[in-house]
This record gives structure tokens, C-alpha cells and sequence, in this order.
């Protein structure tokens, strides 16, 4: 479990280094770029897919956009858009964000980029950052958090728990991301149950409450005395709260919507990125990177446990942690077998990244077909 | 002395236009008193809303853009609802418009083919027309409920156009993202203004919109739509035939709800992806409406409804106003006008109440006595 006083005290360190830091930069970025003021504020956008109040992916973004206020109080001034479609309108809201004078604009859905590429192209001295997407650009970088390892995590805590062997996995997308999301959960349960199996439901959505609380009673129905989900709202969480059986919050702790259901959350933690790139802005030391950050680097944390979680899964699921923070266990190490028990990756190998980003196959132990 | 109301001996022609004039001005005053209520300047809430993205030929040019589908959708469909043919598909005809035209686009690749875009807007109308040909052939040939084919037609094209993006269209060097790859510069529509996203689909709007106008009030065949809508049994004395009005409706939507959809990703989308419409087919019905099944009414309500949206980005980035705000206003204007609608039948009266007017001397006119 990661210890709340923890993350308390390792952000109170960062909050005190960064005032010092903070001040010095002011300083230096009112010499350095003498095309904003001093006590102009830099300005920072944000356009999330889904509503601010979704409690999963988009809540958490716009938790990392009030931790940048919070951060740099009048020294920065934030902006959001909330439910931009993906199509055209996507283009259109960056433009007027980037056109309104901001320094900094924060796309935060895969379906932005080609809109944030496009924008980036006519505004070069502005600088975006793209979340989940593969394209990048001399004023466009991307990030993304390693969530399989999270998920890895809470394969061993289903693992535990399971009294059918049955796990309901609600899917959104067959992307990569979701895929790989999958198969470490996967191989984390079967770590510790080797007899457990994966039902995987696709709701082909992100957020659609409905479609989500449907796949839930579907997966309960079929046995499933566990759910995992890689969709943005809290309906699985009610779902299993109200079935008696248990579920894990994904995006952020989601513990209010099930407090019995809900074992444990795998958190996106954007805030500690989101101020380093603002900061790295105002110091003129911005670059286009590609960050992708695991649990070691606190962009994917665990939630606290929930109480009624016997010692010893607790015990299981923190040393899993432990050692995938410190580069001991890689959740997708080898040996990986796929579903019709052919190795993939044999044993002792590690997939590198270009292979963790276009897996399209499922382990052993999903029940399923990736659609293709 | 309570005002109150009394039935007009027919239909007010003036309170037909001025009641949208009394819709939009409530709904400003109710836009006054809510932002009042919320704590924000009611004058500049609303300047934001509804002049700001005026003011710049950004805005200007994004509002076009914005209409663009919006009007295209609602002609077509005035025309069937002039018919009483109640096409609520619009949504789905576009996204079949989008895959035939997008098909083609794929299929050329980076060829340079001046053909190309002609042959795509052919394909695109083709694509809607055959869609709402099904609705069509069902009614007029087993008495199907066109309402329900069509608007159930609509999940059958989303998952069609999904499952082309998941499957056989994906882009192969897209990592699996649901998306096909972009579309080359021949199959994509010619800007208008260099530096904004107005494009020729723009002018396909303005000649709709004339040919609409011809069809509607300068042709035979609109006459005849026009009688069948207010009385259908006239139109069968007068040797009209039902059928022909059905099929012309459900084609004239679908031909320009699919223009609408090859518009949009040969415009600002420039590739398929499963999100290519935000709901343009639903809101066209509105539009519609609020148009009065008139062309010219069409246009001026689809700048008007586009400007809802691109007034809620702004007031979301001026302001911080949640996204609702958006929701809320179209809401209220459609609330105002069916309100207000009741002034085209009934005039206010204030004072003491007359007697009954004399019973008129002829028989009450028969359902299907029109005046044909």
C-alpha cells in the first residue's frame, strides 16, 4: 500500500522546493522571455473528452490542472474544455485555446491528435502536450503512465479474492493500451491462482455509464465474483457494491460509489508531470519529450486498501508493487504464452516498449477474442 | 385585468416569423436572470455567448464550418417532414455518407486525382440515400414505421462504421488505435480562406439550400408534398401518389445527411474514426424545426444553433462555465419557441371577456377539406 503520509510528505517536499524554485524561475523567465511580462500569468489549457465530474479519467486531469493552481497560485492561470468531441470540434476548441494567448495546452484524450498535431503546425510558439497518442512534433510532446503495472498489482489482489476463478474484465476500446492492460492483470492473477480466468465484456466506449453497468450484470450473471474495469465511470464499482462482490476503481479512487465492493484503485496521478512541464515552461527549458511513467515515477499509484482485505493479499499486492517500483518484476515478463499456449515471450525476456505498444494478443487465462 | 388567450380565426402568417425573434429574446432574458443567479455578470455572460465568437474571423469562419452539417442534415429532412415522412435517421445516413466517401478516399490513397472529390460527393449521397432507401422501401411497401427503421438504422451504421475502423480500414501504421490512416490531399475539400478550416463544403450548403427552395416552393412535386403533409387524403382525390412523396423525403435526407457526412471528413476530419459526428443528425431535427421546414429559415437556425456551440466553448474558456451552459440554452430556446409557438393559433387578449363568437354560418370543414 502506498502510505498516504507518504505521498503527503513527498508532496509538501516537492510543494517547498518548488516556491523556492518557483521564484527563481520567475525571475529568470522575465529575462529570458521578454514576450510575456513578469506578472503576466502563464497560461495552461486543458480540453478533457468526458465531463470534469466523470470520476475516472477526465476528473483526474482536471485534478493535475487545480494542483498546477495550486502549485504556482497568480503566477499561472488555468482554463478547461470539458466534453470536446473527438471529431471536428476538437480542432477548433485547441485553435481558440492556443489563438486566447496560452502558453500551454494539455490534450487529454488519444482522439486529439491529429487535431493538437494540426493546431501545433499554425501555432509554433505554443507549447501542447498529448496524452496516450504516438505523434509528436517540435512543440507537441506526449505522455502516458504505464497503468499495466497497476493493473498487474490488482491481478494479484483478484487472484486472492476469487472464490468462482472468474474475473469480469469491462473493456472499453481493443487498443494497445487496453490490451496490455489485460495481460498483466492477467498474468498478475494467475501468479497467485493459476485456475482463475479473465471474461473480458467491450462496451467499445471510454465513458457510457449504461453500456458499463450492463457489462457488469452480464460478467455477474456469468460468474464473475470479481470486476475490473478499463472504462471511465463508477457504474461497475455500484454494480458489484450492490451484488456483494467486488470491484477495483480505475482512474481514481472511486471507495464512495462501493465502499464494500471497492478493494483498491489504480490512480492516474497526473499532478507531479503536469507541474514539471509548467514549470520546465516557465523556465524556457520545455522540450517535446515522450513520458511514459510507472508506479516508480508516481504517475500510477495504488489507492489505500480496503480494510476487509486479509493481511496477507495486502502483503502479496505491496510486494508486487515494491518490486515493480524498484525494476525487479516486470509484469509482462516472460515467459507469456498466448491463448493457444505458444510462447510469445520466452522466459527471462522482457517485451520491450515498441512491443508493449502495438499488442494486440491476449495471454493465456482471457477468455475471448481481441475484435480485429 | 389577466391577460388570457383566444383562438385566432386562422393562423397568424406575421407571428409565424416573429414568434423565433420572441423565443430568442426570452431565452436571453432567462440567460440574464440564470447567470445572474449564479453569481457572473449576466451582460458579459451573455456577450460571450452569443457576439464574442462573432467578432473574429476566426469565430466567423468556425461558425460556417460549425453549420455546415447542420443545415445540410435539416433540408433534407424538412423536405420529408413537409410530407409528414418522419425521417429521425439523419445521423445515421450522414455516417454512411461518411464511409462511402471515405471508402473512395482510402481506395485512391496518395493518388492525385482531380476526379477524386467530385466522386466522393457522389458517393457520400449515394451512401445516405441507400440507407434511407431501406426506411423507405418498408414503408411504402410493408407499412413500417419509418420513425422507428430509421432512428434504429442509426446503431446499425455506428457499429458498421466501428467495426470498419476496428477491422479492415485500420490504419496499419496507427498501432491499432480505431482509426483509419489520413486521407490524401486530392480527396480532401479545398479551403475557402487560407488559414481557416472554411472549406467548399460550405458552398455545398448555400446551393442545397437553393435547390431546396426550388424543390419545395417552385416544383410540382413540392406542391405535392406540401399537400399530402396537410392533407393526405386530399392528395390521394387529387391522384397524388403517397409513395412518391415518401421515397422523395427519405431520399432528399438521406442524399444530403450523407453529403453532410462525406463534408465533414473531407473537411476538418480528413480521416474516419468511430466519433466522426457529434450528433449532427439529432440536432438537424431541431434545426428543422426551428427553421421552420423553410430553406432560408434552415440556414439562419444552423448558424444560430452552431453559434450555441462554439458560445459554449467560450463561455467555458472566458468565463469557467460548466458545459451544461450549452445544453441549457439550446434547451431553452426550443422550450421558448414551442411556447411561443402558441401565438401563431391564439392571440393575448387583456380585458373582459366577449361573447362567443356567431358559429360560422357553413359547416365545419371536413379533416381532408384543404384547400387543394
Amino acid at each position: 500500500m502506498r502510505n498516504p503520509a507518504g505521498i503527503l510528505t513527498r508532496r509538501a517536499l516537492t510543494a517547498t522546493v518548488a516556491a523556492g524554485v518557483g521564484l527563481a524561475t520567475l525571475a529568470s523567465s522575465a529575462l529570458v522571455s521578454p514576450a510575456r511580462a513578469a506578472d503576466d500569468p502563464l497560461k495552461v489549457g486543458f480540453i478533457y473528452v468526458g465531463p470534469v465530474g466523470d470520476f475516472g479519467w477526465s476528473y483526474q486531469h482536471d485534478q493535475g490542472r487545480q494542483a498546477i493552481e495550486a502549485e504556482f497560485g497568480d503566477a499561472v492561470e488555468t482554463t478547461y474544455v470539458e466534453s470536446v468531441p473527438e471529431g471536428a470540434d476538437a480542432e477548433r476548441v485547441l485553435n481558440q485555446l492556443a489563438a486566447g494567448g496560452h502558453d500551454l495546452i494539455f490534450a487529454t484524450s488519444f482522439g486529439f491528435m491529429n487535431s493538437t498535431i494540426k493546431t501545433a503546425r499554425k501555432f509554433p510558439d505554443v507549447m501542447f502536450e498529448h496524452a496516450t497518442g504516438y505523434k509528436r512534433a517540435d512543440n507537441v510532446a506526449t505522455y502516458a503512465a504505464r497503468f499495466y503495472e497497476g493493473r498487474y498489482v490488482i491481478g494479484i489482489i483478484a487472484g486472492m479474492m476469487t472464490e468462482t476463478n472468474t474475473i469480469g474484465y469491462i473493456a472499453s476500446v481493443p487498443i494497445p493500451e487496453v490490451v496490455r492492460g489485460i495481460n498483466a492483470f492477467t498474468q498478475g492473477l494467475r501468479s497467485v491462482n493459476p485456475e482463475a480466468n479473465v471474461k473480458v465484456i467491450w462496451v467499445n466506449s471510454w465513458y457510457d455509464p449504461g453500456k458499463e453497468r450492463e457489462a457488469a450484470e452480464t460478467l455477474f450473471a456469468q460468474g464473475a465474483d470479481v470486476l475490473t474495469q478499463h472504462t471511465d465511470s463508477p457504474a461497475p464499482v455500484q454494480v458489484a457494491e450492490e451484488k456483494g462482490i467486488y470491484a477495483f476503481g480505475q482512474a481514481s479512487d472511486m471507495s464512495q460509489f462501493g465502499p464494500n465492493a471497492h478493494l483498491t484503485a489504480i490512480v492516474d496521478d497526473w499532478h507531479g508531470y503536469y507541474i514539471d512541464r509548467t514549470r520546465a515552461v516557465m523556465d524556457g527549458t520545455w522540450e517535446s519529450t515522450d513520458t511514459w511513467g510507472g508506479l516508480d515515477s508516481g504517475m500510477v499509484a495504488i489507492s489505500d486498501y480496503n480494510p476487509i482485505l486479509p493481511p496477507e493479499v495486502v502483503d502479496a499486492a505491496e510486494d508486487a508493487r515494491k518490486a515493480i517500483e524498484a525494476g525487479e518484476l516486470h509484469p509482462l515478463a516472460g515467459p507469456l504464452m498466448d491463448q493457444v499456449g505458444q510462447v510469445v515471450v520466452a522466459e527471462g525476456e522482457v517485451p520491450d516498449d515498441a512491443a508493449l505498444l502495438s499488442m494486440d494478443w491476449f495471454v493465456q487465462g482471457v477468455l475471448g477474442q481481441v475484435p480485429k | 385585468m389577466w391577460p388570457r388567450l383566444e383562438a385566432r380565426p386562422e393562423r397568424s402568417r406575421v407571428m409565424v416569423y416573429l414568434t423565433p425573434l420572441v423565443a430568442a429574446a426570452l431565452t436571453a432574458l432567462a440567460g440574464l436572470v440564470m447567470f445572474g443567479a449564479l453569481g457572473y455578470d449576466p451582460v458579459e455572460a451573455l456577450y460571450v455567448f452569443f457576439v464574442a465568437p462573432l467578432t473574429t474571423s476566426f469565430g466567423l469562419s468556425e461558425l460556417v464550418v460549425k453549420a455546415t452539417p447542420l443545415v445540410l442534415c435539416a433540408l433534407g429532412l424538412a423536405v420529408g417532414f413537409r410530407g409528414n415522412v418522419w425521417n429521425i435517421g439523419a445521423e445515421g445516413q450522414l455516417i454512411l455518407g461518411a464511409i462511402f466517401a471515405g471508402g473512395l478516399a482510402l481506395w485512391a490513397g496518395d493518388a492525385n486525382a482531380p476526379w477524386l472529390l467530385p466522386a466522393m460527393v457522389v458517393a457520400g449521397m449515394i451512401g445516405g440515400m441507400a440507407w434511407a432507401a431501406i426506411p423507405a422501401f418498408l414503408r411504402t411497401r410493408f407499412h413500417a414505421n419509418e420513425i422507428l427503421v430509421s432512428l434504429m438504422l442509426t446503431y446499425v451504421a455506428g457499429l458498421l462504421l466501428g467495426y470498419l475502423v476496428h477491422g479492415p480500414w485500420r490504419d496499419p501504421a496507427g498501432f491499432n488505435f480505431p482509426e483509419t490512416a489520413l486521407f490524401g490531399d486530392s480527396a480532401m475539400l479545398p479551403a475557402l480562406i487560407e488559414g481557416t478550416r472554411l472549406h467548399a463544403g460550405a458552398l455545398f450548403a448555400i446551393v442545397a439550400v437553393g435547390a431546396v427552395w426550388v424543390l419545395l416552393m417552385h416544383s410540382f412535386i413540392g406542391f405535392q408534398v406540401k399537400v399530402i403533409g396537410l392533407a393526405p387524403r386530399a392528395g390521394g382525390y387529387a391522384g397524388f401518389s403517397q409513395a412518391r412523396v415518401v421515397w422523395l423525403g427519405l431520399l432528399c435526407g438521406g442524399g444530403l445527411s450523407g453529403l453532410a457526412g462525406m463534408v465533414e471528413v473531407a473537411g476538418p476530419i480528413g480521416q474516419l474514426h468511430p466519433q466522426i459526428s457529434p450528433g449532427y443528425g439529432f440536432t438537424a431535427i431541431i434545426v428543422a424545426f426551428l427553421g421552420r421546414l423553410h430553406p432560408l429559415g434552415i440556414l439562419l437556425a444552423g448558424l444560430f444553433m452552431a453559434l450555441t456551440y462554439l458560445g459554449g466553448d467560450t463561455l467555458q474558456i472566458e468565463m469557467g462555465l460548466p458545459r451544461a451552459m450549452t445544453g441549457v440554452f439550446q434547451g431553452m430556446i426550443l422550450f421558448f419557441l414551442l411556447a411561443s409557438d402558441v401565438l401563431i393559433h391564439h392571440r393575448v387578449r387583456f380585458g373582459p371577456r366577449r361573447a362567443p363568437a356567431p358559429a360560422p354560418t357553413s359547416t365545419p370543414e371536413p379533416e381532408t377539406g384543404g384547400t387543394a
